[in-house]
C-alpha cells in the first residue's frame, strides 16, 4: 500500500510543482519558484530511494520463488490508478510499472533532475520568465516520469509525447528570437516523425497480441511471426531514433542548444534523449526475437556516432561540441543495443547522464562567468579564474574520454566488448569514435581553460547554488563505475544483475569474452587514448590552435566542418518542397475554394441584408401601407382558403 | 315590443356590414393618401367610427347589450388615444418643425 | 324608415370622402363632424339611444374641438401641404379598394340573425346599458380610469418643454 502511494507520489509531486508555478508564474520569485520546483522533484527522488529499497526487500522475498515462478515473467510490481480505456476488447488502465528499469530511470531522471533544478535556480535568476521555467522544467520532469514508470505503452507514449512538447516549449523558451522558435519548432517535428512510427508500432502490437501491456507483451512476445516482430521493432526504433537524435533525425539536436543550458543538460543530455534507448531495453523481449533489426539499429548508430563525432571536432561553440558529442554516445548506446548488450547500454545511459550532466551544467557555468559568451575562440586561460568549474569539467572529460578508473571508463569498455563480439571491425569503428571522442572533448577543455585568455569579459566564479550540482556530479561520474563492474576487475556487475530481472534482452545477453581478450582490448585502447590526449595537449593545450575558417581547410576537413552538409541537404529536400506544396495548396486549395466558400454566405448574407435595408426608409407613410398591402393579403388568404 | 324590432329589422343587416365596410376603406386609403399628421389622426377616428357603426348594428340586431357595452368603451380608448396622439403631434411640430409624416424617418435602417 | 337609412348613409360617406379629399385642415374636421353626427343619427335608427347621446358628446363635442384646438395651436391652417406622388395616391386609393373588395367578399354568403325569442327588448336603452356596465364589465369600466390616468399623464408629460429645446433630439 505504501508502495502503492510512494509510486503515485513519484509523478505527482512534480506535477503539483509544474501547476503551482505556473498559476502564480507572475507573481512568484525566482528563488521561490525554483525552490518549489527543486524541492518537488528532489521529493520524488526520495520516494524513489524509498521504492528502490523497498524492492530490495520484495526482490530478496522472490528470490526464494524465483524458480517457481515464470521464467518471463521478472518481479514487477504494478500500481493501477484508474481504469482509463475500457472499451470493446481494449482495456489500458492507467498505471504504472514499477521494477529495475523503471527505478533505475526515475533515479537518474529525479536525481540528475533535482540537481539541474537546484543548478537552474542559480543560472536563471535574472531572467524575466523564472517561474514559467521551472514550471516548465517540472512539467518535463513528470512526462518523463510518466514515460519511464508506464505499465503499457500507452503510458510511455503519453510522456514521450509530453518530454517532446516540453522540449519544444524549453528549447524556444526564449522566444523573442526567431532562430530559436526555428530550433524549437525543428526539434518538435523531427520528433513527431518519429512519434509516427511509434505509433504504427504500437498500433501493430495491438492488432497482434491484442495488448499494450508491458508484462503481457514481454510474456508472450515469442509467439509472434518473426517478419511482424521485425516491422514491430522496426517501427519502435523509427521512434527511438526521432527521441534520441540518430541518423537521419539528429539535427534538431544540436540546434537545440539554443534552449538555456539547464536544459540541454536535463533533456539533451540526460533524460529525454535516452528515452529512446529505454524503449528498446523495455521491448528487448520484441527485439530479442528480430535480429534483422537489430542490425539496423547497430549500423545506424554506429554510422551517426561516427559522422557527428567528427562534426564534433571542428565546432567553435562550447555548447554544440557537447551537443554533437551527445548524438555520438547515444550512437554507442545504439550500437550496444544493436549488438545485444541491453545492460550494457542503460549503464552507458547512466554514466552518460551523470558526466554529459557535469559537462553541460560546466559549460553554463563558463557561459555565465563570461556573461554569456559561447565561443571558444574567445575563452582560454579560465582555470585559475573558475576553479570548481575547471576541476569538475576536468573530471566530465577524463571520464567521457575513457580514462581508466572513471566511470566512462567502464561503460565505455563494455560497449567496445560487446561491439567486438558482434564483430572486429565494428570493434575498431567504435574505437575510433571513443579516440574521436577524446580529442575534440580535450579540444575543447583546453581551448576554454589553458593558456591565456582571449576574450573581453571579466570572469568570475559561479554561486554555490550552480557549483554544488557540479560537484555531487563530478563524485558521481568518478564512482558512477562502482555499479556494473566487470568480472575481470572482481566486481559482480551489479547494475546487469539487477536489470535482467526487468528486461528479458539483458537475461539472454551474450556470455562474456574471455579474459584475455577484454585484457587486451582495454590496453589497446587505453593506450590510444593516451596518445590521442598528448597530440591534442600538444595542438591547443600548449599553444591554443585555433583551427582556420571552414573554407580555408583542406576537403575532407572541410566537409567535417560544415556538418557534412546534412542540414542543407534536408532544406533542400524536404523543407522547400514541402514549403511549395504549401504556397500551392494555399493559393489553389484555400484562396480559391475555402475562403469563398465560408465567406460566401455571409457575403450573400450582408448582400441581402442590405437589400432588406431599403425597407427600413423610417418613412411612416410606407409603412403603413406595408401594413395594409399585409392585411389584405392576410384576408384575402383566408377567405380563398375558406 | 316587436314593432321596435321589427322597426330595426326593416334596414338588413348586410346593409350595415357594406356602409361600415366602405367607411373603414375611405378611412384607410386616407391614411396611406395624406401626409398631414392631422388629417390621418382623423381617419383613424373615422375608422374606429365604422367600427362602432357596425358593432351597434350588430348588437341591436340580436338583442345583445354587450354590444353596445363595448362601443361604449372603443370610444373610451378613443378619447385616450386621442389625447395621446394629439400631444405626441404637437412634440413632433417641436423637434421637426413640420407635421408631414414623411419626416418622422431618423429610424431609417 | 329605410330612406332615413340611405339618407344618413349616404351624407356619411360623402362626408367621409370629403375628409380626406379636403386641402384645409379645419375643413376637413368640419366634414369629420357632419360625418360623426350622420353616425349618431344611424345609433338613433338603431334604438341605441345611450350610445347616440354619448357619441355626440364625446366624439363631437369633445374629441373634435380638441382637433380643432390643436389645428388653431399650431397654426396649420394657412399651411398647404405637399401631396404625395400620384404613383402613391393610385396605390392608396387601390389599397383601400382591395380592402373593401377583400372584405365584402367575406361577408358576401349572409349573416344570421337571432331568433326574437332571444331578444332583449331593453337593448340600446340607457339602462340596459348601464346594468351591463356595472355588473358584467365593471372590472373593466373601473381600469378604463386608470387608463385615462395614463394617457392624462402621458399628454402632460410629453407636451412639456425641456430647457434645452434648442436641438430637436426626439426623447
Amino acid at each position: 500500500m505504501t508502495r502503492d502511494i510512494l509510486a503515485a507520489l513519484v509523478p505527482a509531486l512534480p506535477l503539483a510543482g509544474a501547476l503551482v508555478n505556473a498559476a502564480f508564474r507572475r507573481s512568484l520569485k525566482g528563488n521561490t519558484a525554483g525552490l518549489l520546483a527543486t524541492l518537488m522533484v528532489a521529493g520524488s527522488f526520495v520516494c524513489g530511494v524509498l521504492l528502490f529499497m523497498g524492492q530490495e526487500v520484495v526482490g530478496a522475498m522472490h528470490d526464494v520463488n524465483m524458480h517457481q515462478q515464470d521464467a518471463h515473467e521478472g518481479p514487477a510490481h504494478v500500481v493501477k490508478l484508474f481504469d482509463w480505456i475500457s472499451v470493446g476488447g481494449m482495456d489500458i488502465p492507467f498505471a504504472f510499472r514499477i521494477d529495475a528499469l523503471s527505478l533505475t530511470m526515475v533515479l537518474i531522471v529525479t536525481g540528475i533532475g533535482s540537481l539541474i533544478h537546484l543548478y537552474s535556480i542559480g543560472y536563471m535568476h535574472d531572467d524575466e520568465r523564472v517561474a514559467t521555467f521551472f514550471a516548465q522544467l517540472n512539467l518535463f520532469t513528470f512526462a518523463m516520469l510518466l514515460l519511464v514508470m508506464g505499465a503499457n505503452f500507452v503510458i510511455t507514449f503519453i510522456g514521450w509525447e509530453g518530454v517532446g512538447l516540453c522540449s519544444y516549449l524549453l528549447i524556444g523558451f526564449w522566444y523573442k528570437n526567431p532562430a530559436y522558435n526555428y530550433a524549437a519548432r525543428k526539434a518538435f517535428v523531427m520528433n513527431r516523425i518519429g512519434d509516427l512510427g511509434f505509433v504504427l508500432a504500437l498500433a501493430w502490437i495491438f492488432s497482434v497480441l491484442g495488448t499494450l501491456d508491458y508484462g503481457e507483451v514481454m510474456a508472450r512476445a515469442s509467439s509472434i511471426d518473426t517478419a511482424t516482430v521485425t516491422g514491430i521493432t522496426l517501427l519502435l526504433f523509427v521512434g527511438a531514433v526521432g527521441k534520441s537524435a540518430q541518423l537521419p533525425l539528429f539535427t534538431w539536436l544540436p540546434d537545440a542548444m539554443a534552449g538555456p543550458t539547464p536544459v540541454s543538460a536535463l533533456i539533451h543530455a540526460a533524460t529525454m534523449v535516452t528515452a529512446g534507448i529505454f524503449l528498446l531495453t523495455r521491448s528487448s523481449a520484441l527485439f530479442m526475437f528480430a535480429p534483422f533489426t537489430q542490425d539496423v539499429v547497430l549500423y545506424t548508430g554506429l554510422v551517426t556516432s561516427l559522422l557527428t563525432a567528427s562534426i564534433g571536432v571542428f565546432q567553435n561553440d562550447i555548447k554544440k561540441v557537447l551537443a554533437y558529442s551527445t548524438v555520438s554516445q547515444l550512437g554507442l548506446m545504439f550500437v550496444a543495443l544493436g549488438a545485444g548488450a541491453y545492460s550494457v547500454a542503460m549503464f552507458h545511459v547512466t554514466t552518460h547522464a551523470f558526466f554529459k550532466a557535469l559537462l553541460f551544467l560546466g559549460a553554463g557555468s563558463v557561459i555565465h562567468a563570461l556573461g554569456g559568451e559561447q565561443d571558444i575562440r574567445k575563452m582560454g586561460g579560465l582555470k585559475g579564474t573558475v576553479k570548481v568549474t575547471y576541476v569538475t569539467f576536468l573530471i566530465g572529460t577524463l571520464a567521457i574520454a575513457g580514462i581508466p578508473g572513471l566511470s566512462g571508463f567502464f561503460s565505455k569498455d563494455a560497449i567496445l566488448a560487446a561491439a567486438y563480439q558482434e564483430h572486429p571491425a565494428i570493434w575498431v569503428v567504435s574505437l575510433l569514435i571513443s579516440l574521436l571522442t577524446c580529442f575534440y572533448m580535450f579540444r575543447l577543455l583546453f581551448l576554454v581553460f589553458f593558456g591565456t585568455y582571449r576574450g573581453k569579459a571579466h570572469p568570475h566564479e559561479s554561486p554555490l547554488v550552480m557549483t554544488l550540482p557540479l560537484m555531487v556530479l563530478a563524485v558521481l561520474s568518478i564512482g558512477g563505475g562502482l555499479l556494473n563492474v566487470p568480472h575481470i576487475f572482481g566486481g559482480h556487475e551489479a547494475m546487469k544483475h539487477y536489470l535482467s530481472t526487468a528486461a528479458d534482452g539483458i537475461r539472454n545477453e551474450r556470455p562474456e569474452l574471455s579474459a584475455t581478450t577484454e585484457w587486451t582490448l582495454m590496453i589497446i585502447t587505453v593506450a590510444l587514448i593516451l596518445l590521442v590526449i598528448l597530440f591534442a595537449w600538444n595542438r591547443f593545450g600548449k599553444k591554443a590552435t585555433i583551427d582556420p575558417e571552414a573554407d580555408e581547410l583542406p576537403f575532407f576537413q572541410r566537409l567535417m566542418a560544415r556538418k557534412w552538409l546534412i542540414d542543407e541537404l534536408y532544406a533542400k529536400l524536404f523543407e522547400r518542397p514541402y514549403a511549395w506544396l504549401s504556397t500551392q495548396l494555399d493559393r489553389t486549395g484555400e484562396r480559391a475554394v475555402m475562403v469563398p466558400l465560408m465567406m460566401g454566405p455571409g457575403g450573400a448574407a450582408n448582400k441581402a441584408g442590405q437589400l432588406l435595408r431599403r425597407l427600413q426608409s423610417g418613412n411612416t407613410g410606407f409603412y403603413l401601407f406595408g401594413m395594409v398591402v399585409g392585411l389584405i393579403a392576410l384576408l384575402a388568404w383566408t377567405l380563398y382558403n375558406a | 315590443m316587436n314593432e321596435v324590432i321589427t322597426a330595426i329589422r326593416a334596414v338588413p343587416l348586410e346593409h350595415y356590414v357594406v356602409l361600415s365596410l366602405i367607411l373603414f376603406s375611405i378611412g384607410m386609403a386616407g391614411v396611406l393618401f395624406r401626409r398631414n399628421t392631422i388629417i390621418l389622426l382623423m381617419c383613424i377616428e373615422l375608422m374606429f367610427n365604422s367600427v362602432n357603426l357596425l358593432l351597434t348594428a350588430f348588437s341591436a340586431h340580436h338583442g345583445d347589450p354587450g354590444g353596445q357595452v363595448f362601443v361604449f368603451f372603443i370610444m373610451l380608448v378613443a378619447a385616450a388615444e386621442v389625447t395621446v396622439g394629439l400631444a405626441i403631434l404637437v412634440m413632433m411640430k417641436r423637434n421637426v418643425d413640420s407635421i408631414d409624416i414623411n419626416q418622422i424617418n431618423r429610424l431609417r435602417g | 324608415m329605410q330612406y332615413l337609412f340611405y339618407l344618413f348613409a349616404a351624407i356619411s360617406v360623402i362626408s367621409a370622402l370629403f375628409v380626406v379629399a379636403a386641402r384645409s385642415p379645419v375643413n376637413s374636421v368640419i366634414a369629420l363632424i357632419v360625418c360623426f353626427l350622420s353616425i349618431a343619427g344611424h345609433y338613433i335608427l338603431l334604438n341605441a339611444q345611450f350610445l347616440a347621446a354619448v357619441h355626440i358628446i364625446v366624439y363631437t363635442g369633445a374629441i373634435m374641438v380638441l382637433f380643432l384646438f390643436v389645428i388653431m395651436l399650431l397654426n396649420l391652417n394657412k399651411q398647404v401641404e405637399p401631396r404625395k406622388s400620384v404613383v402613391t395616391r393610385i396605390a392608396a386609393v387601390a389599397a383601400g379598394g382591395l380592402f373593401l373588395l377583400t372584405l365584402l367578399g367575406a361577408v358576401k354568403d349572409g349573416i344570421g340573425l337571432a331568433r326574437p325569442d332571444e331578444y332583449d327588448m331593453a337593448v340600446g336603452l340607457v339602462a340596459s346599458v348601464g346594468n351591463s356596465l356595472f355588473t358584467t364589465f365593471l372590472v373593466p369600466f373601473e381600469i378604463s380610469s386608470v387608463l385615462f390616468l395614463s394617457a392624462i399623464i402621458g399628454a402632460v408629460t410629453l407636451g412639456k418643454r425641456d430647457k434645452a429645446d434648442v436641438n430637436p433630439v426626439a426623447p
